[in-house]
């Protein structure tokens, strides 16, 4: 401010040099200068654009992938800090011989297999139903997004409820169709959808397969769409039906989508967690009172959050890790076989 | 058109009969067939599904103690919704059921604070890395978007421990910080931003912006977000869906005994308070869907194009 007015204009002159370059006896210092910060800009501006997401990313992203490694070989249990030290392999032998990890690996896949072949089915057959001229095309679209967009703690407490042995509304719509059940004595409608691991199992991958079709509809319907319309022509000629054109062009031509959501519902399904959570009567990592449907992610929470044996957790979820690679890139490879298959008939 | 065009030969009066027709209607792609009547027939089901436990929760949510046992089930709303409504929100204190100790109206400031938070760091520190990486030439560029696209893979399982050590030592435990900090950026928002910025930022202007003397950051400012705009719509979108939907880290990071709950955590404690009622419960639940549909009413389409354009870049 108390500047003269000709340093004050070369002052403004440095600060909009970016925008007009001053035609001015001190075009030279000025153009080095600008020159200077150009490169500097050139050098050293990319790194700072990304350096906010690189950071925050490296600390909260990247580093706990590692350290969760090297957790995974101390013994780490809250309630015992004093015993804290290193363990060797001590965590992932003793999974090997969990009971308890088993059986959570066994719900885990029962509950897997029985949501995601349904579940990516359906999308294949609502995809098809909306890849038609339409009208009111948005609102089936949008329409189909509701489950995606509902919490799915809220989604997962009515289902809950709907499965519930008494008054549940599953079991008294199969009790007007006279399915009964009788356990230790007592008739009642339906069935003890938490008694048994096949039924709980059952229930869950429902709640899953009813989440998750419309969100893998909309992703089957885009590359549905991006499959070009002479394609359709050549299979005309050769007199195919709708259902030949389904099977025959578009599921072998919109293949790396289906592997992308196989991939996709294999990594999401192995890591369920607050479905089977909210199942029980009330909250609960233990799955039921036989752990009947108790998931690997369920088994985690409890046995690094309840029994605070963070170690032993962090280890459970690196075999998990291990386990979702293997998983999807076997089914990745199974599903581009078969896709094969179909592409060559 | 209603009827099932492709096996009825003389449909359309305008297009020539014979053999010739099957194969002009066969020849057209799915997407130019007009939808059959059995077409709007199963999507008004899936539909109906889709929405099926929203309206049960509405149900539930006017009704008394009696109304799940009826007879035929009761499909049509009670008249209790207000009365459940005041003692969800801790308006109305239900004596035994001590309802009001899961914050559940409180929960929804707490949810929306880490929505706002999550959502608007996301979208600007995402679309910063998205345009350098999209538009700028430096040294292990490529090397570090490997890095990103590669941990889009990792299910987020694998550093919950670790994740947890550390907000621990940070001190954040049971706060809610310990639920934006970590969701401040997204690998995913990188990538998406960049796909974007790629293609709809002309390598031109970005050129010219340069020769004019303008400086990297301006470009973005002045000639970047202009032109993403919609992108960021749709990212913001999904970014706030997953914010507000977020269970398992919630629950972990704050405890089953937090002070702050966000509303998954608070619905969590209202089905497992000592007498839990399924009124009171669906009653949150609805409540916490409620701000979603309205998302979903007002941006749906753009919730679609971003899943459906999402998926495709893949």
């Amino acid at each position: 401010m108390s500047t003269a007015p000709k340093a004050s204009a070369k002052t403004e002159a440095r600060a909009l040099g970016s925008t007009a370059p001053p035609r001015s006896p001190q075009h030279d210092e000025s153009s080095r200068w600008q020159r200077f910060r150009g490169g500097f800009d050139a050098k050293f501006a990319p790194y700072l654009l990304i350096s906010p997401f690189f950071i925050l990313f490296a600390i909260f992203g990247i580093f706990p992938l590692v350290y969760n490694g090297v957790v995974s070989f101390r013994r780490w249990n809250l309630k015992r800090p004093a015993d804290n030290g290193w363990a060797g392999f001590d965590n992932y032998t003793k999974l090997l011989s969990d009971g308890l990890f088993a059986n959570a690996l066994t719900n885990t896949f029962g509950i897997f297999l029985l949501s995601t072949i349904p579940q990516l089915l359906l999308a294949l057959f609502v995809a098809s139903l909306l890849n038609r001229r339409l009208r009111a095309q948005s609102i089936f679209r949008v329409g189909v997004l509701v489950p995606f967009i509902t919490p799915i703690v809220a989604s997962s407490l009515v289902f809950a409820y709907v499965f519930s042995k008494n008054y549940g509304l599953a079991n008294t719509i199969l009790g007007l169709f006279g399915v009964e059940s009788t356990i230790s004595g007592t008739t009642f409608n339906g069935i003890d959808w938490r008694g048994t691991w096949w039924a709980s199992w059952i229930a869950i991958a429902v709640m899953v397969n009813w989440k998750w079709i419309g969100y893998n509809a909309l992703l089957y319907l885009a590359a549905m769409q991006s499959i070009p319309k002479d394609v359709y022509e050549a299979a005309a000629l050769d007199g195919a039906t709708p259902w030949q054109q389904l099977w025959r062009i578009t599921v072998p031509m919109i293949r790396p989508m289906v592997i992308f959501t196989v991939v996709l519902s294999t990594i999401g399904g192995l890591q369920l967690f607050t479905e089977p959570m909210l199942f029980g009567d009330t909250p609960d990592p233990n799955g039921g009172a036989l752990r009947q449907w108790q998931t690997v992610s369920q088994l985690i929470y409890q046995t690094g959050w309840v029994n605070l044996n963070l170690g032993y957790a962090a280890a459970m979820s690196w075999a998990l890790f291990l386990i979702i690679v293997v998983i999807a890139g076997f089914n990745a490879f199974l599903t581009s076989r078969i896709g094969e298959g179909g592409r060559k008939r | 058109m209603s009827a099932p065009v492709i096996n009825q030969a003389p449909a359309e009066p305008t297009e020539p009969r014979g053999p010739q027709n099957r194969i002009t209607l066969l020849s057209r792609s799915p997407q130019d067939t007009p939808a059959g009547w059995f077409n709007y027939i199963f999507l008004v089901v899936t539909l109906i599904i889709g929405f099926f436990p929203v309206w049960w929760m509405f149900i539930v949510s006017t009704g008394d103690d009696q109304m799940l046992a009826k007879i035929p089930p009761q499909i049509t709303p009670g008249d209790n919704f207000w009365t459940n409504f005041n003692i969800v929100m801790g308006n109305i204190p239900d004596g035994t059921q001590s309802f009001e100790s899961a914050k559940f109206g409180e929960s929804f400031l707490y949810s929306s604070i880490v929505t706002v938070a999550i959502t608007a760091s996301t979208l600007f520190f995402c679309s910063l890395a998205g345009f350098a990486f999209a538009k700028l030439k430096f040294k292990g560029r490529d090397q570090l978007m490997v890095i990103v696209i590669l941990t889009l893979t990792i299910p987020n399982q694998l550093g919950i421990v670790a994740l947890y050590i550390i907000i621990t030592r940070l001190g954040w435990q049971g706060q809610l910080t310990a639920l934006i900090v970590p969701a401040l950026v997204s690998a995913f928002g990188v990538f998406y931003m960049r796909q974007y910025i790629q293609d709809a930022l002309p390598d031109e202007i970005v050129e010219s912006a340069r020769m004019d003397g303008a400086n990297t950051f301006r470009i973005f400012w002045t000639m970047c977000l202009p032109v993403i705009r919609p992108a960021l719509g749709v990212l913001g979108l999904l970014t706030a869906v997953g914010a507000w939907n977020e269970f398992q880290w919630a629950l972990i990071a704050l405890g089953p005994g937090t002070d702050n709950p966000t509303v998954g955590v608070a619905l969590s404690k209202l089905a497992s308070a000592q007498y839990p009622r399924p009124r009171i419960t669906l009653a949150g639940s609805l409540l916490a869907t409620i701000p979603l549909l309205i998302l979903l009413a007002v941006a749906g389409k753009q919730i679609v194009r971003g899943v459906m354009e999402g998926a495709l870049k893949h």
